[in-house]
Formats: C-alpha cells, sequence, structure tokens
C-alpha cells in the first residue's frame, strides 16, 4: 500500500485526469454521435452518406492515430501553443471524435429496434411527427439503447490511457510519474490495473441495474 | 422508403429534405474548406514539405514500420484466436471449478485497458528480472485482451446454438470433446465469423498503441521523419501518409468481414443454424453479442473492443 500512500498527490491527479477525460469526453461523444447517429437514419439521402463516411472512416482508424493526429499535425496547422489546457482539450476532442461513432451506431441499431409498425400505428392514431417520436419510438428505442451505450462508455473509460502517450496527466501516466520518485513500477502499474478492474465492474454493475430497471417487455 | 421515423415523404418535406441536404453539404464543404485553407496558410502544400517523400529510402523505411504493424498484428491475431478458443472451452465446462477461474481471467483481462497491459510487460516486469522487447510486449498484450473478447464471441456463439445440436450430438454416442470439436464450435464459429473478423480489426488498430511504449511502427516514423528539420520537419504531411496507409489495412480488413458476413447471408447453408439468432446488421461487437444471448442475459463484463 506504501505505494499509494506515500503518493497519494499523484494518484488523486491521475484519477481526476482519467475521471475529466472520460465525462467530457463521453458528452463530446454523446453529442456528437447523437448527431451523427441522427444522420444516418435522417430520411436525406446526403447527410445519410455523410454520416456513413464519417463512421465507417474513424472507424477503421486507431485511436492513437487520432491522438497522435491532434497532438501533432493539429496544434502547427492552427497554431496552437501548447500551454497547460490546450493538450487536455485536444485530448478531449480525440476521444469524443472517436467515441462517438460507436455511439452514432449505437444509437442507429437501437432504433432499427423498434419495430416499424409502432410508429405505423401511431401515425395510424392520428400522432403528430412530434408526439410519434417522444412517446412511441423513443422511449423503446431508449430502452434498448443503454446496455449497449454503457458498454461504449466502459470502452471509453479503457480507452483514456491512450491519453497518457501525448502528455495528458491521467491513470495510464501515473506510472511515469512514480518510477521518478524510484518506486517499484510493476506494483504501480498492478494498482492501476486494480483501480481499471474496479471503475469498470462499477460500471458493468450500473449497466445491469439500469437494463433490468428498463426491460424491454415486448 | 417507410421508416419507424419518418413517413413517405410528401411535397412539402421533399422541399424541406431538399434544403437539410443544400443545408448538410454547406456545412460539410465549411469544415473541409477550413482544413484546406489552414494546410495552404501553413505552408503544408509546398513541394519542400512533401520533399522527405521523394527519398526512395523514405519509402522503404516507411514499407519496413508497414511490415513491422502488420507482423505484431498477425502474430498477435493468431495467439488471440489460439487464446480465444481455450479460454472459451474453459468457460463452457461443466464443472464449476474450472469454470470459476476462466470467468475470472477472461473477466480481468477484459477490463484492465491494453495500453495498462503493456506498460505490464514492458516496464513493470523488469522489476521481477524479466525484460522482453517492444515487440513482444505489444503482442502479447494484444493476445491477451483480444484472446478474452474472442473467448466471449465464441462463448455467444456456442450458446446461440439450440440445445437439440448438443443432445443429438451426445444421441450419437460422441464424447463431450467431439460434440465440441465436431458440432458445437464449427458452427459456433460460423455464425460469429463477421464478429471475429470485426475483432481482429480492432487488433489491427490496436497495434498503434505499440507507437506509446516505442515500438518501431507506422505512428513511431511518422514521429521520426516528422522531426527532422533537415526535411522541413513534415509532421503533417507525414501524419497524412501513415494516416492513409493504417486506415487503408483497416478498411481492407473490414471489407472482407462485409464480404463474409453477405456470403454467410446468402449461401443456402448460410451459417444460419436453425433457431439461432443471426447478426445481420453492422453492428459494434458488444451489440452482436448481446444480440446473440437475448438481451436479458446481458454480460455483466467490461464493454467489448471498442
Amino acid at each position: 500500500m506504501g505505494v499509494i500512500s506515500n503518493n497519494l498527490d499523484v494518484w488523486w491527479d491521475g484519477l481526476l485526469g482519467t475521471l475529466i477525460l472520460f465525462v467530457a469526453g463521453g458528452l463530446v461523444a454523446l453529442v456528437l454521435g447523437t448527431i451523427v447517429g441522427a444522420m444516418r437514419v435522417s430520411p436525406i439521402p446526403i447527410a445519410r452518406a455523410m454520416g456513413t463516411l464519417y463512421v465507417n472512416t474513424i472507424r477503421n482508424t486507431p485511436l492513437t492515430l487520432v491522438f497522435f493526429a491532434f497532438a501533432f499535425a493539429l496544434p502547427p496547422l492552427f497554431g496552437l501553443r501548447l500551454t497547460a489546457p490546450v493538450p487536455l482539450l485536444l485530448a478531449i476532442c480525440a476521444l469524443g471524435i472517436y467515441t462517438a461513432t460507436y455511439v452514432a451506431e449505437t444509437i442507429r441499431s437501437g432504433i432499427n429496434t423498434v419495430p416499424v409498425g409502432q410508429a405505423e400505428a401511431a401515425r395510424a392514431l392520428g400522432l403528430t411527427f412530434g408526439q410519434v417520436m417522444t412517446l412511441v419510438v423513443m422511449p423503446q428505442a431508449f430502452r434498448s439503447v443503454i446496455p449497449p451505450l454503457m458498454s461504449v462508455l466502459i470502452a471509453l473509460l479503457k480507452n483514456t490511457t491512450v491519453a497518457a502517450g501525448f502528455s495528458v496527466v491521467n491513470l495510464g501516466s501515473v506510472r511515469a510519474y512514480l518510477s521518478e520518485r524510484g518506486e517499484n513500477q510493476l506494483f504501480v502499474i498492478l494498482w492501476v490495473a486494480v483501480v481499471f478492474v474496479a471503475l469498470v465492474l462499477l460500471l458493468s454493475w450500473l449497466q445491469r441495474s439500469l437494463e433490468n430497471r428498463w426491460r424491454v417487455a415486448r | 422508403m417507410s421508416s419507424v421515423l419518418y413517413d413517405v415523404p410528401g411535397p412539402k418535406a421533399i422541399a424541406r429534405n431538399r434544403i437539410l441536404g443544400v443545408v448538410t453539404v454547406v456545412v460539410a464543404l465549411a469544415i473541409l474548406g477550413f482544413f484546406v485553407w489552414r494546410l495552404a496558410a501553413t505552408g503544408q502544400f509546398t513541394a519542400e514539405k512533401w520533399s522527405a517523400f521523394t527519398y526512395t529510402n523514405v519509402w522503404i523505411q516507411i514499407g519496413e514500420a508497414a511490415l513491422s504493424t502488420l507482423s505484431a498484428f498477425i502474430v498477435a491475431a493468431i495467439g488471440a484466436l489460439a487464446l480465444g478458443f481455450l479460454l472459451a472451452i474453459g468457460r463452457l465446462s461443466e464443472h464449476a471449478w474450472v469454470r470459476r477461474p476462466f470467468t475470472a481471467v477472461i473477466e480481468v483481462l477484459r477490463a484492465v485497458p491494453v495500453l495498462v497491459f503493456m506498460f505490464l510487460l514492458y516496464y513493470g516486469l523488469p522489476a521481477i528480472g524479466v525484460r522482453m522487447e517492444t515487440y513482444w510486449a505489444v503482442v502479447i498484450a494484444l493476445i491477451a485482451y483480444n484472446g478474452s473478447v474472442l473467448a466471449e464471441v465464441f462463448r455467444a456463439g456456442v450458446e446461440s446454438l439450440p440445445l437439440g445440436q448438443k443432445e443429438a450430438g451426445y444421441a450419437i454416442g460422441l464424447r463431450k470433446s467431439g460434440v465440441m470439436r465436431l458440432i458445437l464450435l464449427p458452427q459456433a464459429v460460423r455464425a460469429m465469423m463477421p464478429v471475429i473478423i470485426a475483432q481482429l480489426v480492432v487488433t489491427l488498430k490496436d497495434t498503434a498503441l505499440g507507437y506509446i511504449i516505442t515500438y518501431e511502427e507506422l505512428l513511431f516514423y511518422a514521429r521520426y521523419i516528422g522531426s527532422q528539420a533537415a526535411l522541413g520537419s513534415p509532421i503533417v504531411p507525414a501524419t497524412i501518409v501513415v494516416a492513409a496507409i493504417y486506415i487503408g489495412l483497416c478498411l481492407l480488413l473490414s471489407l472482407v468481414a462485409t464480404t463474409v458476413e453477405k456470403r454467410l447471408r446468402r449461401s443456402p447453408r448460410g451459417g444460419v443454424v436453425a433457431g439461432a439468432n443471426q447478426p445481420t446488421q453492422e453492428v459494434t461487437d458488444t451489440e452482436l453479442i448481446v444480440a446473440q444471448r437475448g438481451l436479458g442475459k446481458f454480460n455483466p463484463g467490461a464493454g467489448g473492443g471498442v
């Protein structure tokens, strides 16, 4: 335990960094992913094509490459200075843009699980477009989206470690700081792994309880 | 075309859709134009920035870097498939004392980020006297993670088969190993083929993590060539070139996945096992596993290979 209790400051900074990346990256991913997901199911062919292009390209790009482009190629392009908040913001954008494709696919397949007959029946009853969406389609789609969306978020949590390779403080970079203080790296990394297993178990538990609460009765 | 979201459009809706289509194109062109403007404004289109890519040696080295990416991927893919089979069979065991440890190993391997596993192998193990090259750290970490994810895929495939398959196997006198080897696994692999290849794409993508522990692959080379002041520090062109290679490789493998999936759906035996849920849409593998198992039995484990 000495590895942790003697270096609480570094561990706290690391955990905080991971949580900031997770929450902020998740928010970017949810907003962008919802927009792209909506484009993917819209009645406008050109918007569908754009959404498909974005999803297929980014999903076939390694996350490390996305980070690489944001950390090394964008600053000279936009004349950014890599002072305090900029690397963090770039990392959040990289995570968000990468994860957004998975969010978009989850939302799209969630909407596709709602049988067409549901919407047709709602229209036959004379509900307006807004009513069909808010009362019939979205409540059902939302329920079947939650479990896979939580899986995407768990993957996002694990992906935050990649930021450690691009000088953003998080749990993945704790190792580098503590090795300078002469700690045993093996124990440090094992503890990082333990923290991740705990966080992932926590999210999985949340996933299961949400899923049980919102199970689709069909 | 009727969808759950909208009806067949009338004249008003068609007009509105056209306007929205134009808006989409304008926004996309604006983003693209902004990038091209920034590229031009910072002189990325000048011959000097691209001069590095006129040397044969540079291309030979790019080829070598691509080869080291591919060799790590191929070894990791084969290892992950083997480990996946092993872990899946262990987890499907009828004996709790075999099943429980395998389940625990799978869950832990899936929950630890691949990069942390690479750190453990490359920076952690020297503390107990085990030193390995970056290549092996990358390959072993990829095998461990993807093997555990593939184990879950195989298991989901086996569990999606109708119970009658297994019972028929026992009825004609096969033993446990025969039922697994001759009846369950071939059908499971067939049904899960698209997901398996999708996971291999994830493996290929994750080889890029080797850059962070200084494995000399494509990104490492891009960083190296991009910092050569004598060549005008062409970091942006180098990123573009390497990105094109990486995305090309992954797209190629994804293409194989979709082709296999289409062929499976078309062929008369179809990989469609009677009664099994067939993954038909293009979705993430986590969702496919969910679909295969039925939503109710969603596994509490870590998110799949995103």
